[in-house]
């Protein structure tokens, strides 16, 4: 009798597309039992822009920018993952001064995304000051971006054979007072919200993702890493510099919104002592290959990268013309969207803003 | 034992007010001690100061085709850039004239820009052997009207270097 007047009181809503929490256009169809989420069915392709299907008919040099605007928090790291590729294809190397650069803006773009990460979450979870403290800290990283590059989010700057200019001769000195005046601002992170009782409250024991389920969704990135997933394609695979460096992998066991948390946290620390480790010893070189024609000889070619978000994957077939005659894209948000009906089932609306909020995801990144 | 649950229950109850108010006052301590010291700002401020703002060397605003004080641009209507472009933002609309050895040549007549297509990849500057394009400095590129957003970027009664010479 009881169930069946509960039944009775499901209903379904929209969450979204037009909703702060899910920070894009994402639509989740929640099934609400009172308060309680019965089940999440997200609907993606509102900024679905199609650019698999551009990438067909620019050269490599001109899709690189498309790429931007994937995962816009992790540029560089989408650039670098299509110039591996096309290098790959091609059989060439670039010099170690442009290994070492690629990796520093890597790990810089991989802090400015944990930072606009951490505001964002904090505000999702009705703590405002977060955003101003995060957005605070990502500034210095935006400026030296925009100091060499020429622009703050989607930089273009990788390019398959090298970079598209050399970096302005203050970049090494400000990234080393980066690393410098970040050691003492990310405790105040700590303090300011890992700390708070509240929040304490709201993440730990939220969504909680065994390994099983992350490698069964193929859930990567931190995500993955704080369900004790180990898939850090640094450690297992490096490319550019990270065979130079010790890269420590960050995972947690527990798996639940806290342990996501915690893990990007540290990967924060993580990132700084590869800085610490690189920044100083940037070898002197060309920046571009010398090459006659950027194109991929027939065949098809497969290069995997660590973004801020996870395992993003860049598949070309080629017909050995100046396109690709395929370009895919594994996408991690794609992957690690899917995993929220089994995250929130059970919970409260308030918890599902927590588990979306956790997994960090970039919208134009899912649809492409 | 029950009495002994009891207290330690109790004593968890009041702990967990304690530690939970302690928590807070860590976070206020850190905004409080920025409060309290209005040298050490957390925001910034929009950029009223056009005038003597000094934007980055690289920074990549508008295109513009270098103009000398004669009023000359390098532009030699090779169409690389145009070329380059995976928008198809640059349009170079030239006329034919005849040169002084009698063969007809190409000059510029209209370097057209769309503004609104281009995504700021910045594969044109470096494609250009005549070194005659940049990008200047202007960050805010908001109109009313679209149409304003198709520009052209050789100036009125410029010619070019090269046909000069």
């Amino acid at each position: 009798m009881d169930i069946e007047l509960k039944e009775k009181e499901e209903y379904i809503i929209n969450m979204g597309p037009q909703h702060p929490s899910t920070h894009g256009v994402l639509r989740f169809e929640l099934c609400l039992l009172g308060e309680q989420v019965k089940y999440v069915i997200p609907h993606c392709g509102y900024i679905h822009r199609g650019i698999e299907k551009m990438c067909e008919h620019l050269t490599y040099p001109q899709l690189v920018h498309l790429t931007d605007r994937m995962d816009y928090l992790s540029a560089h790291i989408n650039n670098e993952a299509v110039a591996l590729c096309v290098e790959k294809s091609m059989n060439v190397e670039v010099s170690d001064r442009v290994k070492y650069i690629r990796t520093i803006l890597s790990e810089l773009t991989r802090i400015a995304s944990h930072q606009l990460w951490w505001s964002a979450f904090g505000m999702d979870l009705g703590a405002l000051t977060t955003f101003f403290y995060g957005l605070r800290d990502r500034e210095k990283i935006l400026d030296i971006f925009e100091e060499s590059t020429g622009s703050r989010l989607t930089q273009s700057f990788i390019t398959p054979g090298g970079l598209m200019g050399d970096v302005h001769p203050n970049f090494q000195k400000r990234v080393a007072e980066f690393i410098k005046y970040f050691r003492k601002k990310l405790p105040e992170y700590d303090q300011l919200l890992t700390g708070n009782v509240i929040f304490r409250e709201r993440t730990k024991g939220i969504g909680i993702m065994s390994k099983e389920d992350a490698i069964d969704y193929g859930v990567t990135g931190p995500s993955g890493r704080g369900s004790g997933f180990h898939c850090d394609i640094r450690k297992i695979e490096p490319y550019s510099a990270y065979p130079f460096v010790e890269v420590n992998e960050v995972t947690l066991t527990e798996g639940d919104t806290y342990a996501r948390y915690l893990v990007r946290i540290k990967e924060m620390w993580e990132s700084l002592n590869i800085l610490e480790q690189l920044v100083d010893n940037v070898p002197a070189g060309p920046i571009m290959l010398e090459l006659k024609a950027i194109k991929a000889p027939k065949g098809e070619y497969y290069q995997r990268v660590e973004t801020a978000r996870g395992e993003l994957g860049v598949y070309i077939v080629s017909d050995g013309g100046p396109s690709p005659a395929r370009m895919k894209f594994r996408s991690p948000n794609f992957s690690n969207l899917f995993i929220i009906n089994k995250l929130a089932a059970g919970h409260k609306i308030a918890d599902l803003v927590a588990i979306s909020g956790s997994l960090d995801l970039v919208i134009p990144d899912i649809d492409r | 034992m029950a009495f002994l649950k009891t207290i330690r229950e109790v004593g968890k109850y009041f702990h967990d007010i304690y530690s939970g108010v302690a928590s807070l006052m860590r976070g206020m301590k850190v905004t409080g001690s920025y409060f309290t010291r209005p040298g050490s700002i957390v925001t910034q401020r929009y950029p009223e100061n056009r005038d003597t703002l000094k934007m980055f060397d690289n920074f990549k605003g508008e295109l513009m085709l270098i103009h000398d004080e004669n009023n000359l641009h390098s532009c030699n209507v090779c169409n690389t850039c145009a070329r380059k472009c995976p928008n198809g933002s640059i349009e170079i609309i030239y006329k034919k004239v005849e040169g002084a050895d009698g063969r007809s040549k190409k000059i510029l007549d209209k370097y057209v820009y769309h503004l609104d297509t281009c995504s700021f990849c910045g594969l044109c500057v470096p494609a250009c052997d005549e070194l005659a394009l940049k990008f200047d400095q202007k960050f805010e590129h908001a109109v009313f009207d679209k149409r304003k957003l198709t520009k052209v970027l050789n100036k009125p009664g410029s010619s070019s270097k090269t046909t000069n010479e």
